[in-house]
């Protein structure tokens, strides 16, 4: 990246931090990330990313901008209800950045295509809005051996934990198989705020990551209960031995051998991608 | 006294399946670390929480 005045000035807040500086910001600007679903988490995820001068960003979801989303899906407006998400959130993001490469995915993605996809980029953020997709995305980041962001939302809290292959446990390690329950759906209700603490911290794990400063959620699950303000960073620190997909003896090696898992049982309509 | 998430709980004694049923976590949705090591959901119900255990549980949701 050539460094003019003008990026010097954008970026001066990143440059005087010990742990970025105009080494981190050069990383940044060469880095690809891929957003996975520009809805709650992923609305304040891309806008940080972006405005943080990461190089390439994917976005992905197959979703349109709806009236009901405004309420916390902070990159997408009013004017553009009836849009592509993808296409709403380019247009967001480009207009804090210019400078950002903002790659639309519209394809749902499924077990055939998600490998190809996060292949090619070197941090994932799942921002997806149901368990089922979380646990695809886990298990083709475990397969592919690529490091991710996972956090989830509803009510007022949530979690987040960052997998980085072969240094902590995957999703599947803690929670074994994926808890099917309509917990997820639109009726359970989430605040936008809570939404964008989430989402923010898993844009924060991707500078981290990418700059390499500090110490990751690896290991760690952080629980934010925004109702009561409780935070807790859960230390689990190891990963299970037995996991069906990250342990010694892995019986999914491959997306297509529990594709049923990766179907969508709890709610019926809607977007995948939240 | 058993250390449930930082704290001191008079659980010893209780399952893990037992301590988990008696609070608003839904078993479905917790990972359950003791002393450092993930127990699987088949072993909660043979699981039990002794004087001394440290115990991490969490809860995921699943929306975005």
């Amino acid at each position: 990246m050539s460094f003019d005045a003008a990026k010097a000035k954008r970026y001066a807040r990143h440059l005087v931090l010990k742990e970025i500086g105009l080494n981190g910001q050069k990383k940044l600007s060469v880095a690809k990330v891929l957003v996975i679903g520009a809805g709650g988490l992923g609305s304040p995820a891309v806008m940080y990313l972006a405005s943080a001068g990461v190089g390439e960003i994917g976005i992905a979801d197959y979703d349109k901008v709806d009236l009901s989303n405004l309420q916390r899906q902070i990159i997408h407006t009013t004017d553009r209800v009836g849009m592509k998400k993808t296409a709403s959130a380019q247009i967001s993001a480009k207009a804090v950045n210019p400078d950002v490469n903002i790659i639309p995915i519209d394809e749902r993605l499924d077990p055939d295509n998600i490998i190809r996809i996060i292949s090619e980029y070197d941090f994932i953020l799942d921002c997806t809005d149901r368990f089922e997709t979380k646990f695809m995305i886990n298990d083709a980041c475990v397969i592919a051996g690529k490091p991710y962001s996972h956090a989830g939302v509803v009510r007022f809290g949530g979690q987040a934990m960052t997998y980085i292959p072969g240094r902590g446990p995957c999703l599947r390690c803690l929670l074994g198989s994926v808890p099917h329950d309509s917990e997820t759906c639109s009726n359970a209700g989430v605040v936008g705020a809570a939404a964008g603490v989430l989402g923010s911290i898993q844009a924060l794990e991707a500078v981290k990551y990418i700059t390499g400063a500090g110490k990751l959620l690896c290991g760690r699950v952080l629980s934010f209960d925004g109702l009561h303000m409780n935070v807790r960073v859960h230390k689990v620190s190891g990963s299970d031995p037995h996991c069906t997909v990250c342990g010694k003896e892995p019986s999914i090696t491959d997306l297509s051998v529990n594709r049923n898992d990766y179907y969508i049982y709890g709610c019926s309509t809607g977007g995948d991608e939240e | 006294m058993v250390l449930i998430n930082g704290t001191a709980e008079n659980a010893a004694g209780m399952t893990v399946e037992e301590y988990i049923s008696e609070t608003d976590y839904n078993k479905s949705r917790v990972a359950v670390e003791i002393n450092g090591e993930i127990i699987s959901k088949a072993l909660y119900t043979q699981t039990v929480l002794n004087d001394g255990d440290t115990v991490e549980i969490v809860g995921f949701v699943g929306g975005g």
